[in-house]
């Protein structure tokens, strides 16, 4: 049962490909106001398209998904996006300067509303008029952080979002997140980084073969007792 | 002999050329030469095909009706020929067939609204053959600009979608570009014309004895009809496509770059 303050529900989601390719079957999971949900398994086991499904970039083909206990079917996508913000693995950083990027999110944005966001993901305002290209792969995260942060989402999903970043920036972008979350965000974030699920995790989905497994088999993969590749076997 | 019928010596004597491309390409080892003799062969064949059947529909005493048929048949073919060319654009054939079929009656409407030419079969045919022709290297560049644009730039699009834009506000900028690519030649043929090249109805005009000043004046207007049709074709085909691409739902659809 989902608890009363999950804030997005996947409740028994399915997603299987015109050509029959069966992505996610009967998938349930939330995300939870002021935590952090790691989703954790080996490579294909279907995160990011759990993750997709949550702001709408894909669909599912059966079961449902819940925001803020209303079916997102029937919400219009673009307002259900800017409620549920999105930050992918590699940084997306558009031509420009950094205020640029942040404007794409919201035009009419004054600039002290670009210095709040920087601020709170922990970059100092200079940072308006850096151009995007010279950005390291950490702040450039940061700032994509920054631009969903602008459409003050209730909802974050981080799809391996240090994946691409050395162990300094990693850490940085994992305290932001446990920063915000603590400012009442449900944060569901992708990894199959062990140590950084049980680091970061409030509660733990682990994926495998397009299923979420069981409890038991949840506990042993933070336990490190199961590698990605004991979950990636091919036992079905 | 005069400037406006050549005869079959005529059109013999200039094949000497064609020989001449034929004994380079053999020369230089290109392995061109039996492609020339093709080319050569088949647009002979096709022309004079054409000609026969024009003599049929520009003849003043046969219906315009003809031509109009004339030009639905082109404008078929056109949409044909774009899904041949441009086969990973999806839906080229229905949407290069609807460009065309605006850009004829856009083009057409302004042209014998205002009294450019009369409506007669032998206007219409080749003017509306003009805008199609001249349209299609357009319309095969735009599809092609859009498919790789929104292949390449997946991730910029979905991270726009991500914050709440509208399928149009997140692909604007990629659409943008690939309208402004399929353009740009034909904005630089015409502003190199007169001083770069004389264009083929001009120098056709010329050649069959027409006043210079006449002859510019009517290359003038086509230009201008060229340069309309090409923004307009493109236009159509790229808005067009770029919905596509799209889901009602503001999701970009996946692109397979080698479907048929």
């Amino acid at each position: 049962m989902p608890t009363a303050a999950a804030l997005l529900q996947f409740d028994a989601v399915g997603v299987r490909l015109d050509g029959g390719q069966v992505l996610l079957v009967d998938v349930t999971a939330e995300a939870v106001a002021g935590s952090i949900t790691v989703v954790a398994g080996p490579s294909g086991a279907g995160k990011s398209t759990l993750l997709r499904l949550g702001n709408r970039l894909e669909v599912p083909t059966s079961g449902r998904i819940l925001f803020e206990g209303v079916d997102t079917a029937t919400m219009d996508p673009c307002e259900l996006r800017r409620r549920v913000g999105m930050v992918f693995q590699q940084p997306v950083l558009f031509a420009g300067t950094v205020s640029d990027n942040l404007r794409v999110a919201d035009p009419a944005a004054s600039d002290g509303r670009l210095v709040t966001v920087l601020e709170q993901v922990g970059l100092p305002p200079e940072f308006l008029e850096r151009t995007a290209d010279d950005l390291s792969g950490g702040e450039g995260q940061r700032v994509c952080i920054a631009r969903a942060l602008l459409t003050e989402p209730r909802v974050l999903l981080m799809d391996e979002p240090t994946s691409a970043l050395d162990p300094t920036s990693r850490r940085a972008i994992e305290d932001l997140a446990l920063d915000l979350a603590e400012r009442g965000l449900a944060i569901m974030w992708v990894s199959h980084d062990h140590d950084q699920a049980e680091r970061l995790g409030d509660q733990l989905v682990v994926m495998r073969d397009g299923r979420r497994v069981g409890t038991d088999e949840a506990l042993a993969y933070l336990r490190d007792d199961l590698s990605g590749d004991d979950l990636s076997g091919d036992d079905q | 002999m005069n400037s406006t019928h050549i005869g079959w010596a005529g059109l013999v004597g200039s094949f000497a050329l064609i020989v001449i491309a034929i004994a380079l390409s053999s020369w230089q080892r290109l392995h061109l030469s039996r492609s020339i003799a093709w080319a050569s062969a088949r647009a002979a064949v096709q022309l004079l095909l054409v000609g026969w059947a024009l003599r049929l529909v520009l003849d003043p005493h046969a219906s315009v009706a003809w031509a109009w048929i004339w030009v639905a048949v082109m404008v078929v073919f056109a949409g044909l020929t774009l899904r041949q060319r441009v086969p990973e654009v999806p839906g080229i054939l229905w949407l290069g067939t609807l460009a065309m079929l605006t850009v004829i009656v856009v083009s057409l409407a302004v042209i014998f609204g205002f009294g450019v030419f009369p409506i007669e079969g032998r206007t219409i045919v080749p003017l509306a053959g003009m805008m199609i022709g001249n349209s299609m290297t357009s319309c095969v560049l735009v599809g092609r600009r859009i498919v790789a644009e929104f292949s390449e730039k997946r991730d910029e699009i979905e991270a726009r979608l991500a914050l709440g834009h509208r399928w149009s506000d997140a692909a604007r900028p990629y659409t943008r570009n690939a309208l402004r690519t399929a353009l740009v030649p034909q904005i630089e043929t015409t502003k190199a014309v007169g001083l770069v090249f004389l264009p083929g109805a001009m120098t056709g005009l010329v050649l069959a004895g027409v006043d210079a000043l006449d002859a510019v004046t009517i290359q003038l207007a086509l230009m201008y009809l060229i340069l309309g049709s090409v923004a307009t074709s493109v236009s159509v085909i790229g808005l067009g496509l770029t919905r596509q691409l799209f889901t009602s739902d503001h999701r970009l659809r996946r692109l397979d770059r080698s479907a048929s």
